[in-house]
């Protein structure tokens, strides 16, 4: 294959690695901007306020190197706002709906978790602007796993009612988890370029840290080990993203280029 | 002379530069300067241009495009016409990057600076150390939000991350 060939096949596996990074951390961001003005108490309002907000500024620090890495002259915006479902690559659990505030406390923990592992790992990819991202990110996601984790316990082992709104909230969300550990051929490319680890070798320390956080919370993991997938390949989302973007897109849709 | 060399004739000195920069207010907590709050990484000519290296405190701030806004505004009323703003994000940004005038003009203010130990060593009103936690996230994304319960106030804590 002549190299410039080898070159842009890597250069497209890189964007679309940085579009799953960034889409998780935009959809996620913006579900949970979701509660501002609706949690049941001010200070849990405001938690879930700065979570996204970080989450948001996550996300622009991703998607405006995927639109660097792409060089067709798109900004973080651009991604943002201009993409149409299929071109999204977040996995599904950040789509679904909120539910109730404990459903999605236990959707932020299960993402906190892999997300502080990957981290870790992206830290030292051979790639400095990931390991610059990654360096900067990991402190505030440092931060968000130790309000889940806990707040995670706080409700499992709460009060009855708290206890079994954890548990279904677990068992509805865990065949969700297993979509953030499968490879492709992006993620083989970015193995074999030094940039990033293959997400199945991070399910061990995922298992081990949710596991201990599980067990303080007296909750059980369900049995059963089917896999909802689809979102970070892009080949197929939930009916529920058309609704996250209808609302997020809305005014780069109707009023094209309007700027603050 | 040509204009190039006139110019650079005429730049003010760095460590004067860093004096203008330390009267520039952070937007939210206005008693400390950008230059106290560690986010100015380094001031360099290069020729005639001047460039100023700025690290973000949270990825999301929403004080971030006012502080450049600021910088610019506060340089330029000072003389300097080309500038350049470099957002640098390694090595990313720390609490023990705070100055020790920083520190104590926060205390003042009411609020509490960060300590290692993750939680405020006193209450910034009355001294007390018999504190509780209310919230991990506060005003602002480095802030959280404790009370004393010795005198009962609720009070600001600058996260130590």
């Amino acid at each position: 294959m002549p190299e410039k060939a080898v070159n842009e096949s890597d250069q497209q596996a890189l964007f679309q690695f940085l579009l799953r990074l960034g889409d998780n951390t935009l959809v996620l961001g913006h579900r949970v901007s979701e509660w501002c003005g609706h949690a049941p108490v001010l200070e849990e309002d405001i938690a879930l306020a700065n979570t996204a907000l970080d989450l948001i500024g996550q996300t622009q620090l991703w998607l405006g190197l995927a639109g660097e890495v792409e060089g067709k002259g798109r900004d973080a915006d651009a991604l943002a706002f201009l993409r149409d479902i299929w071109d999204f690559r977040n996995i599904l659990m950040v789509e679904l709906p909120n539910g109730d505030f404990g459903q999605t406390i236990m959707r932020q923990f299960l993402y906190d978790a892999w997300s502080s592992v990957m981290l870790g790992r992206l830290i030292k990819s051979g790639n400095p602007a990931i390991a610059e991202i990654a360096g900067k990110v990991s402190k505030e996601v440092a931060y968000h796993i130790e309000r889940s984790a806990d707040t995670v316990v706080g409700l499992g082992d709460g009060t009855e009612e708290s206890h079994k709104r954890m548990q279904a909230a677990l068992n509805y969300l865990y065949p969700y988890v297993g979509e953030m550990f499968l490879s492709d051929d992006t993620d083989a490319a970015m193995v074999s370029a030094g940039f990033a680890p293959d997400p199945a070798s991070l399910r061990d320390e995922y298992d081990v840290l949710v596991a201990k956080v599980l067990a303080d919370a007296t909750l059980t993991l369900p049995d059963g080990s089917y896999t909802h997938k689809g979102g970070r390949t892009g080949a197929m989302h939930t009916e529920h993203l058309g609704h996250v973007l209808t609302s997020m897109q809305w005014l780069q849709r109707a009023y094209p280029g309007s700027q603050w | 002379m040509s204009d190039v060399a006139a110019g650079m004739m005429n730049r003010p000195d760095i460590n004067q530069i860093w004096a203008w920069l330390d009267t520039v207010p952070d937007p939210e907590i206005p008693v400390i300067s950008l230059v106290d709050l560690g986010i100015i990484r380094g001031v360099e000519w290069q020729g005639d241009t001047l460039t100023v290296a700025v690290t973000p405190t949270y990825s999301g701030c929403p004080a971030t495009a006012i502080i450049n806004l600021d910088i610019e505004t506060a340089l330029r009323g000072h003389g300097i016409e080309k500038l350049v703003l470099k957002r640098q994000l390694a090595p990313a940004w720390t609490t023990d990057w705070l100055s020790d005038k920083g520190r104590a003009a926060l205390e003042d203010y009411g609020i509490a600076p960060p300590q290692p130990a993750g939680g405020p060593k006193r209450c910034p009103q009355c001294q007390g150390n018999n504190l509780e936690r209310l919230s991990q996230f506060g005003s602002t994304p480095c802030k959280a939000q404790w009370r004393c319960c010795d005198c009962l106030e609720p009070f600001d804590y600058f996260k130590c991350i």
